[in-house]
């Protein structure tokens, strides 16, 4: 059974294999959305992190969630040698680079308390997968074609994993270099990543992909991580292990 | 140091080697040009220590290089109706940590041929145990469309001014050459 909602200003899909799925279960998964959305949005002004962002709290008051999304994105930070940040030119605190990987992570979390082991949770193009589809096969995830939205270049076939894609063509040129604060990302139009879980798999792709062409190479060197990446010219560079997720069609 | 300086040694002597052939081809009718120092040849950019700064990628001049360069063509050929020109395109000296990068794309019937790893980091010692893991066994190809049907996707949603101004760019170094 399938379910879409439009929460964070994304269409959220979950989809858990079998048939008499209780509709309070995916109730509660859109409704931790919700949540998240109303803390960590940058848009509302009412939501925590602007309040932090506009002074009237500090970090140390807020809530035990908000401090941890802090603390992770810190030591993103320092894993990916500063390419990722959740300061943004302006000074604010923007984190919804790590929030996206970390909520459907923790949602994740809410099938498995509830005893499902078959699903999938997908928001905005970024995937956590989780043993098998309806077919009894492992999830099929396509990769998006940068240049034509309506077409795919890559079928995956993903049993427990997370899958997550950094683009510039999705709502503008939104990720910057934070070592150059000025030059926006340019020559890499798309990078996915599949890593053990969507909140790895997210943070790393953000960060990977704020480095340009090198950021293949980044991936490659990170254990238990695989990269497919897309430049303007319409040329894939994927790491020397992504063939396993390749299914043939 | 001195494996550097054999190379580097090595390398410039096929540089004017292929200079030379290159003038030779290009310009039979002219008299045969002075060759230049050494010195004033154009640098070779694989083999440069500094890794250099990210440029865009432009359509490859032609540049001297060991191969001979192809003769250009005396019949006209007529002009394929793909946006891609047919040629070889090199791209920009990317500095991938360790090293330079750069690759050749050929773009054949408009479509993209083939892909060249012109550079890796191989230079320095301390690179190279890093860069054997890594590098030469990323994997190149050109975008192919499938058309399996799958259970979702990953990407994004929305096109953006961002896409098409960056979409038209690409486009561009094809179409201009």
């Amino acid at each position: 059974m399938k379910q879409t909602k439009i929460l964070m200003g994304m269409p959220i899909t979950v989809e858990i294999t079998g048939d008499a799925i209780p509709p309070e279960i995916f109730e509660k998964v859109f409704n931790y959305f919700q949540h998240v959305d109303e803390t960590f949005s940058t848009y509302k002004e009412h939501s925590e992190i602007s309040k932090i962002n506009k002074g009237g709290l500090t970090q140390k008051k807020a809530s035990k969630e908000m401090q941890e999304v802090f603390e992770l994105s810190e030591q993103t930070k320092k894993e990916t040698n500063g390419f990722f940040d959740i300061k943004n030119p302006s000074g604010q605190y923007d984190p919804s680079g790590l929030v996206k990987g970390w909520s459907i992570y923790n949602a994740s979390k809410i099938l498995e308390a509830e005893g499902y082991k078959d699903y999938f949770i997908e928001a905005g193009g970024d995937i956590q997968t989780s043993r098998s589809n309806a077919t009894a096969a492992p999830w099929k995830v396509g990769i998006r074609n940068p240049f034509n939205i309506d077409e795919i270049v890559k079928v995956l076939a993903i049993k427990n994993e997370g899958v997550a894609t950094s683009g510039t063509y999705i709502r503008g040129q939104h990720i910057y270099n934070p070592l150059e604060i000025n030059s926006e990302v340019q020559e890499i139009v798309s990078l996915t990543v599949v890593g053990p879980n969507i909140y790895e798999a997210d943070r790393f792709a953000t960060a990977a992909f704020a480095m340009g062409r090198n950021g293949i190479s980044f991936i490659e060197n990170l254990k238990g991580f695989e990269g497919y990446m897309i430049d303007q010219q319409g040329i894939a560079t994927m790491t020397s292990d992504f063939n396993k997720y390749i299914k043939n069609v | 140091m001195t494996m550097k300086k054999r190379i580097l040694y090595i390398a410039v002597i096929f540089l004017y080697a292929g200079y030379i052939a290159y003038q030779k081809i290009n310009s039979s009718a002219a008299p045969l040009v002075v060759p230049p120092k050494l010195s004033q040849l154009p640098a070779i950019p694989n083999l440069t220590d500094v890794p250099s700064a990210p440029s865009p990628v432009v359509p490859a001049a032609p540049a001297p290089t060991p191969a001979p360069a192809p003769a250009p063509a005396s019949t006209p050929v007529p002009k394929p109706k793909g946006l891609y020109a047919d040629g070889q395109y090199t791209g920009s000296v990317t500095d991938a940590y360790y090293g330079n990068v750069q690759v050749q794309v050929t773009i054949s019937g408009s479509k993209i041929a083939g892909v060249k790893f012109l550079d890796y980091p191989q230079d320095r010692s301390t690179s190279r145990a890093i860069n054997s893991q890594a590098m030469p066994y990323l994997i190149q190809e050109a975008l192919q469309t499938q058309s399996a049907n799958v259970d979702v996707i990953s990407g994004a949603t929305f096109t953006s001014q961002a896409f098409v101004q960056s979409l038209a760019s690409a486009l561009t170094k094809a179409k201009n050459a």
